[in-house]
């Protein structure tokens, strides 16, 4: 919590001195046909240079000084680190076979990776770029979401349909709890209470109560004239406040608008084509989303929910992470 | 065999077991600390199949020794990890019978040995020959070869789910392709054995189905020759074309041979240049080992590791089916047929198998719906339902024959 409060409070002071505009932040999209990282400014909304990086880029982090860029080279089996100054790959990490996706701690110093191949969740200090341990979970492990407070880690496992619940301290499972089917993606509310797990061929999220841990509601998507079938959730983003979650639809080219309290869904917001990830940038103004088939990220404003503007970047962009500052 | 006989079997072959289940719990493996620690319940699959060695036109079509069984094994080891934290323990106990064999005997031996739950890759008739039975021991069967519409029609058997597709599903998956293409007028080459004709047959539906035209049709008759000799690729280069001479102009050329005489020696050799579809050139399948579309990659490079080669269409269909059985097992945390058959009919099941969207079953004669890939033998080159061919339920009823035709009628 009082973390929590001095990053409030440095983000207040951050915001009251750039006074109404927005200021420019950097938005990173991993690119996952053309092994490319694209970096889009995000007040002029253009695309500012495209960064040559390892095979098929996926999971990307950055670190919360913002110096350094984390991303899963899923096909190279490794994370490459990339100076956010100069653009230069300075190092790598020892991720094991076919990262996928990451997840960073909130002290910075913890990089929690799903290996898709080898059923592992890995676990690397980032000080030692070494391993600490390896955790085995179920079939196909991907999204990874870690509790603002650090002290639980959830991995959904896209073969085995659980979320796994990982205890930081001890590095074991605690908790499985089945969701629905190809869990995709693992996001916790930010006052600890509840993590959210969208299942992309299940076509659902839901939401599991971080006391009990059991799946305290489902939330289902309709939208008239798609077929259900194409309805795939998979990026889920929950604002600071708690009150509003966004969550990337997939081929129905939407992100869905979805009252955090109520889990009522509130509007589709159409994007481009395949949305999978999403991105707040730390004003929380605006989320980005990844549109993989139509090559390009929409701008979404935050207050309105309205698509500003969608910008072509590289073939098949899968990950996003906007610069802390 | 009475039930409680079998329940008695299964209670000794546990106990058998208990050691090894011991073993394993104090391995480092993870197990849900709720979970209780002694206590793992065991789901026996079966897989039942009629086998013989298969000679093809080409050496690399010839099926591997486990083709099927591989994909089982797969599914078993997925099923697993998601037991071991559940308390629930996946086997698979394979048996073989000759094709055209009586295949009762073996059945009866597997359900002696506590199994429930039966994938089979058998002849229809032979299917049929212990679907009844199966029906009476509350076994639950799972057809993972058998492409037959009848089996889905006219025989079809409230205790038999289908993973593999039927014949008029791969035509009217390759057929909607072609249509898109706008190549709509075909010839049909169809092969002389009772597989052959069917799946010509199959073609013939689709193209009334999509507005395909077949403008001419030929019989190739198996006349008994050597599938490979030393000198015969020289004949073929001479034969085909004359073959092909007579056929009115098309766009594709559509081949139905099941049998493996004639199909791979279509493509290249025909009197005027034109593509081949069908069992050679684009080929309609239930899976193809160079998907990499919608998490794919992950299944392939599991399978490939487990295996040493390629996952083929009825390793996924095996896959598929024992993965059923591993979601239903973990999901109602029961090793009862009666529990587990309840949860697979339900309205709301479906699975997911790396074809980009949930699976679901139809329930009027428990075929598993499917996106049908076309592959050339390389790559896929695209997957069916195609844009444009609409459902009022869903899309991937436009793949075969559909509720309103449906001739069957569960029992």
């Amino acid at each position: 919590m009082p973390r929590r409060l001095t990053f409030l409070s440095a983000w207040l002071a951050v915001a009251a001195s750039m006074g109404s505009p927005a200021s420019a932040y950097m938005v990173y999209v991993s690119n996952e046909k053309d092994n490319t990282v694209t970096v889009v400014d995000s007040t002029t909304m253009e695309v500012v240079r495209s960064v040559d990086v390892g095979q098929r880029p996926r999971g990307i982090t950055i670190s919360h000084d913002g110096k350094f860029i984390y991303l899963c080279a899923s096909d190279d089996d490794t994370i490459e680190i990339i100076d956010t100054a100069t653009y230069e790959i300075v190092g790598s990490l020892p991720s094991g076979p076919d990262p996928e996706l990451f997840v960073l701690s909130p002290d910075g110093k913890t990089l929690y990776v799903a290996n898709e191949d080898d059923n592992l969740v890995t676990v690397i200090d980032l000080e030692s770029k070494s391993v600490v341990t390896e955790v085995p979970v179920g079939v196909e492990p991907e999204g990874m979401g870690i509790s603002p407070d650090g002290k639980s880690l959830v991995n959904t496992s896209e073969t085995t349909n659980m979320a796994h619940f990982i205890d930081t301290g001890t590095h074991e499972i605690t908790h499985n709890v089945l969701v629905d089917a190809r869990p995709r993606f693992a996001e916790f509310k930010p006052d600890n209470s509840e993590v959210w797990v969208s299942a992309e061929i299940g076509g659902t999220v839901s939401v599991i109560d971080n006391a009990s841990r059991e799946v305290k509601h489902k939330i289902t998507f309709e939208i008239p004239g798609l077929r259900a079938e194409a309805i795939q959730p998979v990026g889920v983003r929950i604002t600071p406040d708690g009150k509003k979650a966004y969550v990337a639809l997939g081929p129905a080219n939407r992100v869905a608008v979805v009252n955090a309290e109520t889990y009522e869904v509130e509007k589709y917001v159409l994007v481009g084509q395949r949305v999978w990830q999403l991105a707040f940038t730390p004003d929380q103004k605006t989320i980005i989303s990844t549109n993989g088939v139509s090559n390009d990220i929409t701008f979404i404003d935050v207050a309105t929910d309205e698509a500003v503007q969608s910008v072509t970047v590289g073939a098949l962009p899968w990950g996003v992470v906007v610069s802390p500052n | 065999m009475p039930r409680f006989l079998i329940v008695f079997i299964s209670a000794l072959l546990a106990a058998a077991s208990l050691s090894s289940a011991v073993a394993q719990e104090s391995s480092p493996a993870p197990a849900d600390k709720k979970a209780p620690a002694n206590h793992v319940s065991e789901i026996k699959l079966g897989y039942l199949r009629a086998y013989a060695p298969q000679l093809a036109l080409s050496v690399l079509d010839v099926p591997p020794r486990d083709e099927g069984i591989a994909g089982a094994k797969v599914a078993i080891g997925d099923n697993n990890t998601t037991g071991s934290f559940l308390g629930q323990k996946f086997t698979l106990d394979v048996s073989e019978v000759k094709p055209n064999a009586d295949v009762v005997p073996a059945f009866n031996d597997m359900v002696s040995r506590g199994v429930l739950y039966i994938l089979a890759d058998l002849s229809a008739t032979q299917l049929l020959s212990i679907a009844d039975l199966a029906r009476d021991k509350g076994v639950l069967i799972f057809n993972v070869g058998a492409t037959d519409d009848r089996l889905r029609e006219e025989d079809c058997r409230a205790n038999i789910f289908h993973t593999a597709p039927t014949r008029t599903m791969l035509a009217d998956g390759l057929a909607q392709y072609l249509v898109w293409k706008q190549w709509r007028r075909w010839v049909l080459i169809y092969g002389s054995h009772e597989p052959d004709r069917l799946f010509a047959d199959a073609l013939r539906r689709a193209a009334t189905r999509f507005g395909g035209e077949i403008v001419a049709q030929k019989e190739f008759t198996d006349t008994g020759t050597a599938r490979r000799t030393d000198t015969g690729v020289v004949q073929i280069q001479r034969q085909m074309p004359v073959f092909t001479q007579d056929l009115r102009d098309h766009d594709v050329l559509l081949v139905a041979d099941e049998s493996e005489v004639f199909g791979t020696y279509v493509p290249f050799r025909t009197w005027i240049p034109r593509p081949v579809a069908g069992t050679a050139g684009l080929i309609p399948s239930a899976w193809h080992p160079a998907s990499e579309q919608w998490g794919g990659t992950q299944i392939q490079n599991r399978f490939a590791k487990a295996n040493g080669r390629r996952m083929l269409s009825k390793d996924m269909a095996a896959w598929t089916a024992a993965r059923i059985i591993g979601d239903a097992a973990t999901r109602t945390q029961s090793a009862d047929p009666e529990k587990l058959a309840a949860f697979i009919r339900a309205d709301d099941f479906s699975i997911a198998a790396f074809k980009g969207q949930k699976l679901t079953f139809r329930k009027w004669n428990w075929q598993l719906r499917q996106p049908i890939f076309l592959g050339d033998g390389r790559s896929v080159v695209s997957t069916s339902p195609q844009e444009g061919f609409l459902h009022q339920v869903t899309e991937l009823d436009t793949l075969g024959i559909d509720q309103p035709e449906t001739q069957c009628e569960l029992k």
